[in-house]
């Protein structure tokens, strides 16, 4: 699904990502973790195209692409989601009219036909009464006046929607009171079908609890400096990042 | 310039679809303006003798006056002498109906998207289409009549309704308003005019579309809309002209009146050509529209979307005479390349409890400078006025400026003035987020744009609140990137 080979980027003139390999097979699961400032962001960011994260040498292969060749909303078309750390507001924009225009927008660029309002609203609903949230989101303004759970909710309601090939969560879990956390959770879980995959940044181990990814991989300074299976990040949770740079210690 | 950027500027170069030319047989008066060009329009118009010595007047009193100039706007010299004040397509002397209108005519409309013949006309709105100096036809007039109201062009009311006309001309906008309504006063050519009987509500909209077609000739028109008693009127107003290569005039007078318990809405989307790339050519458009509640509880709506223009001046207003009137304003503003606009409104409270609300939305891209000019004043025995005033600015890249001048004068200590006023731009962060979930760049920019004009559109009849949404799309296309 996803191949990164020796990936660097830059972000404002500094090197963040420093020949980064990772490869994410159909329906597996990847948490990323890592201290503060090792590039776990960036990495979302690089991906999805943002400007300013300046892909300067590597490759990504994302579905048979090369994902670097892509705009940001011809990724989002070929799959790739990214749940953003902090959701953007949009005043005035109404929430289930910004979410039909972006999924009418990614199947009108897959040759495909615009979808039936009335089964997208079903849809929409069916997925805000999972995450227990309240209906009159969709009419209130993207984000605008969200708590910051309703708006991580917001997020995973997106996600559901657009069915991507590849989903980046970047840490969703923060901020999420434990009820919240759990919804969210269970809302990834349901859009585990075996062919999607996805790519969960976090700090904490809690999430993990729940969505049980087949891999975790710890990142540090822009390259991913340990992987393993889930056992790995309750280390982390045990002992910190610390063991990573036994010469500094 | 790498190719794309090349690719977006001929987008914006072919996105004022408005800009063809009709090829037309017209008769137009010489250029300059003196007392026989005025009396050659008055005698064209078959006008009686007091209109002729109105527009005298007004003429005379112009020759004292100079152009404005504290608008935050940077207007090239004008010669008035250069240009021509009449153009009318040549046809038979007022075609009693439009099988006798030039087939050119009602082709250039409906290519507009205002069309005129019976089968085709727009449901429920009732349409003036003036072209350059002259109406070309009205639509529904018969059930209009039913009704008792009368919508006509203002030729046709002069000649009609001469007592009607004769009261209301002048007695919201006196002649001796502005150097551009008095400028109108002398030479205005046509417009439309509307009266609503007492207790009745319109049927139907009633709109008037302008379009400026002839070469070097300034458009002057002149709406009038008296409102009875407990009546009610919606109205719009629209207006396209070719791209040419010099800049043309534009200098109209709009007078609402509403009388006792009456409400009169008027909304405008104003798309002359804006000129080009570069600041050439387009239209300068200098207009008075003022409306008087001069009864109580009259209330006057003002909503407005102006996208066209080279140069924008202009202040829709209220004054508020009558106890518990109300006036509104809702405008939208968008500025793009080497536009300059300088548009707001005065809101003049006299009468007692009188409110008012304005509701502001600039948005400015390009090299262009947008700016929101308003006063609201309270007289003395204006006991409990209340103003709220909204006053937003939206910045699409670097090079652009958006500047608010807010007057406030109050003169009594009971009254309640809220001024709220932002600026933003349109963020990097707002652009990313709608591309990753699949929006390309001008999807994003509409969208987000929209978004920031929803509370005006809102305002706006369904038809047109379609179409400006459209036009704004069209407008900034290539604003971004």
């Amino acid at each position: 699904m996803l191949n990164i080979k020796d990936l660097h980027v830059t972000v404002g003139g500094e090197e963040i990502i420093k020949g980064l390999n990772l490869s994410v097979g159909a329906g597996e699961m990847h948490a990323i973790m890592g201290p503060n400032g090792s590039g776990k962001s960036t990495l979302g960011y690089a991906l999805s195209g943002r400007d300013g994260y300046e892909v300067t040498s590597g490759s990504v292969q994302f579905d048979g692409r090369d994902l670097l060749e892509l705009e940001i909303e011809q990724r989002a078309a070929a799959g790739l989601f990214l749940a953003l750390q902090y959701p953007v507001e949009i005043p005035g924009v109404n929430n289930a009219y910004f979410l039909r225009a972006a999924l009418n927008a990614q199947r009108k660029a897959r040759g495909e036909s615009e979808i039936d309002s009335m089964a997208f609203l079903k849809t929409v609903r069916a997925e805000l009464a999972q995450l227990k949230m309240d209906e009159a989101l969709l009419k209130r303004a993207v984000n605008e006046g969200f708590s910051g759970g309703e708006k991580k909710r917001n997020e995973i309601v997106q996600l559901a929607v657009l069915q991507p090939k590849l989903a980046i969560l970047d840490e969703t879990d923060s901020g999420l009171d434990i009820d919240a956390l759990k919804l969210v959770a269970e809302g990834v879980n349901r859009l585990r079908d075996g062919k999607r995959s996805f790519i969960v940044i976090t700090h904490y181990q809690r999430l993990l609890d729940y969505l049980k990814p087949d891999h975790v991989h710890v990142l540090s300074d822009g390259r991913i400096v340990e992987s393993g299976d889930r056992s790995l990040a309750g280390r982390l949770e045990r002992e910190g990042y610390a063991f990573l740079e036994p010469g500094e210690a | 310039m790498n190719q794309t950027q090349q690719q977006v500027e001929q987008l914006i170069q072919s996105r004022y679809k408005a800009g063809f030319y009709t090829d037309i047989e017209s008769e137009t008066v010489g250029a300059g303006l003196n007392e026989e060009v005025i009396a050659m329009i008055s005698a064209r118009k078959s006008e009686p003798a007091w209109m002729l010595e109105w527009r005298l007047k007004a003429y005379h009193h112009w020759l004292g006056m100079t152009p404005p100039n504290w608008a935050k706007l940077s207007i090239p010299a004008i010669d008035f002498q250069d240009m021509h004040y009449y153009s009318a397509p040549k046809q038979k002397d007022r075609p009693t109906s439009l099988d006798e209108v030039d087939p050119k005519l009602l082709e250039t409309f409906d290519k507009l998207g205002v069309p005129l013949h019976e089968r085709a006309r727009l449901a429920g709105v009732a349409v003036d289409a003036v072209f350059d100096s002259v109406s070309v036809g009205t639509t529904f007039q018969k059930e209009l009549r039913e009704a008792g109201v009368i919508f006509c062009s203002f030729s046709e009311a002069v000649q009609e309704h001469p007592e009607l006309v004769r009261e209301y001309l002048g007695s919201v906008v006196p002649y001796r308003d502005n150097y551009f309504a008095c400028l109108n006063s002398a030479v205005f050519s046509d417009g439309s005019f509307v009266w609503i009987p007492e207790g009745t509500r319109c049927p139907m909209e009633l709109s008037t579309y302008f379009r400026i077609n002839a070469r070097d000739t300034g458009q002057f028109e002149r709406t009038l809309i008296v409102a009875e008693a407990g009546s009610e009127v919606s109205y719009l107003e629209g207006c396209t002209a070719p791209m040419r290569d010099e800049n043309q005039l534009h200098a109209a007078v709009v007078a609402l009146l509403a009388k006792k318990a009456s409400k009169i809405k008027y909304s405008t989307v104003q798309n002359w050509y804006p000129g080009g790339e570069n600041g050439k050519a387009g239209i300068y458009n200098f207009v008075t529209k003022r409306g008087d509640c001069r009864e109580d509880d009259a209330r006057i709506s003002w909503t407005q979307v102006e996208t066209g223009s080279a140069i924008t001046w202009k202040y829709p207003s209220c004054i508020l005479r009558g106890d518990r009137s109300s006036g509104e304003f809702h405008s939208v503003a968008l500025t793009h390349n080497r536009q300059q606009a300088d548009t707001g409104t005065k809101m003049i409270h006299l009468g007692k409890n009188t409110t008012s609300k304005i509701i502001a939305k600039g948005i400015s891209a390009g090299h262009s400078q947008n700016s929101y000019r308003g006063l609201v004043r309270v007289a003395k025995r204006a006991e409990g006025a209340r103003n709220y005033t909204q006053c937003d600015s939206l910045l699409i890249g670097k090079t652009c400026g958006a500047h608010t001048f807010p007057y406030i004068e109050s003169a009594n200590r009971t009254a309640r003035i809220e001024h709220e006023a932002t600026t933003s731009r349109i963020g990097e962060d707002q652009l990313f987020y709608c591309r990753s979930r699949g929006l390309d760049e001008e999807e994003a920019v509409a969208l987000i744009v929209d978004g920031f004009c929803k509370e005006v559109f809102k305002e706006l009849p369904m038809e047109f609140a379609v179409e400006a949404k459209a036009l704004l799309e069209i407008s900034l296309e290539g604003a971004v990137g």
